[in-house]
């Protein structure tokens, strides 16, 4: 059977299916990113897949290419704010950071 | 992807090196074991988007995600651990409520794809794609002009924007994970 649109789409949601578990199981903050970007790659393989399969059109690949620099600001964010976490609680378990002034 | 079986031999390499990778980022018990996987599921990915006919994402997802993201994460997590206790540096709660909730999602999203009956693209696309000047044949040979022309022209404002969201994320990092001054 040749590749088509359908198997760029399955490798997506088993993409996105690890991510979402990555998310809910984990309790290590940056693992949790992690999970956040894998989440956001398989975003980006379904928006190059329907651009490719789909519109014949660019737009799929300029949307990504967005999807790509909002994860760079995000994970940036997110790991200045685990290391600010890490500074007041010395540990990085998001179940140990409850409050919001340690 | 183009007819032949070399092709799809290489598509099924590369997908099976991307799920394997993105499941030892979910499963791996060690946080410094996870983020070398992310590497190969961020490589295994820009493989899948060369096969997209997306070269130029192809390459920034490899410059930012395996040069900046990726670099970040190893740079976090050995800056707030201690190497020796790696053991639980990677604790997970919960797995089985969750791997119900993923079998749902899954599965309605899998009987999605498999049952909506898409509309690929045809010919008939590919030439009105070519009197619209937005492809001068499908699928492209190279993509960084028109990507290029899409910022510049029907994308401007969130160009623009995107630029003014890294100068915030930018000084936000820097904000947010500085030593607080005691006056």
């Amino acid at each position: 059977m040749a590749v088509g649109l359908q198997h760029y789409l399955f490798v997506s949601l088993i993409l996105f299916a690890l991510g979402l578990y990555c998310v809910l199981t984990r309790r290590n903050a940056i693992g949790i990113l992690m999970g956040v970007e894998l989440i956001l790659n398989s975003a980006n393989v379904n928006y190059l897949a329907f651009s490719r399969y789909g519109s014949g059109t660019y737009d799929g690949q300029v949307f990504a290419i967005f999807v790509i620099m909002l994860a760079a600001a995000e994970a940036a964010i997110g790991l200045a704010i685990v290391l600010g976490i890490y500074q007041t609680f010395q540990t990085i378990d998001v179940e140990a950071a409850e409050t919001m002034r340690g | 992807m183009s007819g032949g079986s070399l092709g799809d031999v290489l598509f099924y390499v590369i997908a099976a090196i991307t799920v394997i990778s993105a499941a030892g980022v979910a499963f791996s018990p060690n946080i410094v074991y996870s983020a070398f996987s992310l590497m190969g599921a961020f490589m295994g990915v820009a493989g899948l988007y060369v096969f997209l006919a997306a070269d130029f994402v192809a390459v920034v997802q490899v410059l930012i995600y395996v040069g900046g993201i990726l670099v970040l994460t190893l740079f976090a997590v050995m800056l707030t651990h201690r190497i020796a206790d790696v053991r639980i540096s990677n604790r997970s709660v919960g797995a089985l409520p969750s791997l119900l909730i993923i079998a749902v999602i899954g599965g309605v999203m899998g009987k999605a794809i498999l049952g909506a009956g898409w509309k690929t693209a045809t010919a008939e696309d590919a030439i009105r794609g070519v009197v619209e000047g937005q492809a001068s044949v499908w699928p492209p040979t190279q993509t960084t002009y028109a990507i290029g022309n899409a910022f510049l022209n029907e994308y401007i404002l969130p160009f623009e924007l995107a630029s003014v969201v890294l100068l915030a994320a930018l000084i936000g990092a820097v904000v947010v994970s500085r030593k607080e001054l005691k006056d």
